[in-house]
């Protein structure tokens, strides 16, 4: 669990300039973490790319937190 | 080289051959492509060359591989068709074709490119369009109509993605004497040209240029016209 998340923390405090402090796993990303809605497409193509998944458009647009992330990324690998 | 490496469709002749011997002449890399790749009557140590229908979409995903290999952060979309025909006379088959190809290729092939130059923060993406997209040619009704189409699309994807550094430009030329042109041109023409005469594929080439260097940061989303003062706004 702590991996993947630790992993997917890292990724959007890099990808949204955000300090790892700030980040909860209930954090949304954009309502918490002042993610665009180019930053959350950049995100799931971060996501894909580290973990070697690909993330179905229907089902990206619900990864809209830190949690949703990680969860996404254990339920499919 | 940096930010050097460009991708042309329909490079084999007209105004993309044009194109492409610029680029290649300022220092680019280039993959050039267009459907039957051994109608490229040249050759350079820069210039790499690839099978692309735009309009078919296994051809469209067996390019897929090039490009990632690739990895351009410039995008010339250049390919297109005509299928000329009064209105009246145009045949659907006419009409959908040249709308598959001119539009429908253009945001396949840029679908191709957008992800790698989001994650480099930089790109230029680059769309041939034509005149007849916002003055109308009679006989271009889908023509015109799918070059419409280019310029709108240009203008919303340069807003998406003007954060991150691409910028997205479309080039209307006039009249250029090439093959499509051939038959075309007459002096009725060239008379209402404030230039008076048929524009060379170098001078939209030299355009391109501009566009794909650093010197052209400011600019996105716009319609560039190169045709003599033919079309004023």
């Amino acid at each position: 669990m702590s991996e993947v998340l630790d992993k997917v923390v890292e990724i959007v405090c890099n990808q949204l300039t955000v300090n790892k402090d700030d980040v909860t796993p209930d954090s949304s990303f954009v309502e918490d973490l002042g993610a665009d809605s180019l930053d959350t497409v950049e995100l799931v193509m971060a996501f894909e790319e580290e973990f070697g998944l690909e993330i179905p458009d229907d089902e990206a647009e619900n990864i809209t937190t830190i949690k949703s992330a990680v969860d996404w990324i254990q339920n499919n690998s | 080289m940096a930010n050097k490496k460009v991708i042309v469709t329909g490079g084999n002749r007209g105004i993309g051959k044009g194109i492409v011997l610029s680029l290649l002449e300022c220092g680019y890399e280039v993959l050039a492509t267009c459907r039957d790749a051994s109608n490229f009557d040249f050759s350079h140590e820069n210039l790499s060359v690839a099978n692309l229908d735009i309009s078919d979409d296994a051809s469209v995903e067996a390019f897929r591989i090039s490009v990632e290999e690739f990895e351009p952060n410039i995008l010339i979309n250049n390919a297109g068709i005509t299928k000329d025909n009064l209105f009246l006379r145009m045949s659907e088959d006419d009409w959908n074709e040249v709308i598959n190809t001119n539009l429908n290729g253009v945001f396949k092939i840029t679908k191709l490119v957008v992800k790698g130059m989001l994650k480099r923060r930089w790109g230029r993406i680059i769309n041939i369009s034509s005149i007849s997209g916002s003055m109308g040619n009679p006989g271009q009704t889908n023509y015109s109509a799918s070059k419409a189409g280019v310029d709108a699309f240009t203008r919303s994807l340069a807003k998406e993605l003007g954060s991150r550094n691409i910028t997205v430009n479309s080039i209307a030329p006039g009249f250029i004497e090439t093959d499509m042109t051939e038959g075309v041109l007459d002096q009725e023409i060239i008379d209402k040209i404030p230039l008076k005469r048929a524009g060379k594929v170098e001078d939209v080439a030299s355009l391109v240029n501009f566009l794909s260097s650093e010197e052209s940061n400011y600019i996105t989303g716009q319609t560039l016209v190169v045709d003599g003062g033919l079309f004023m706004k």
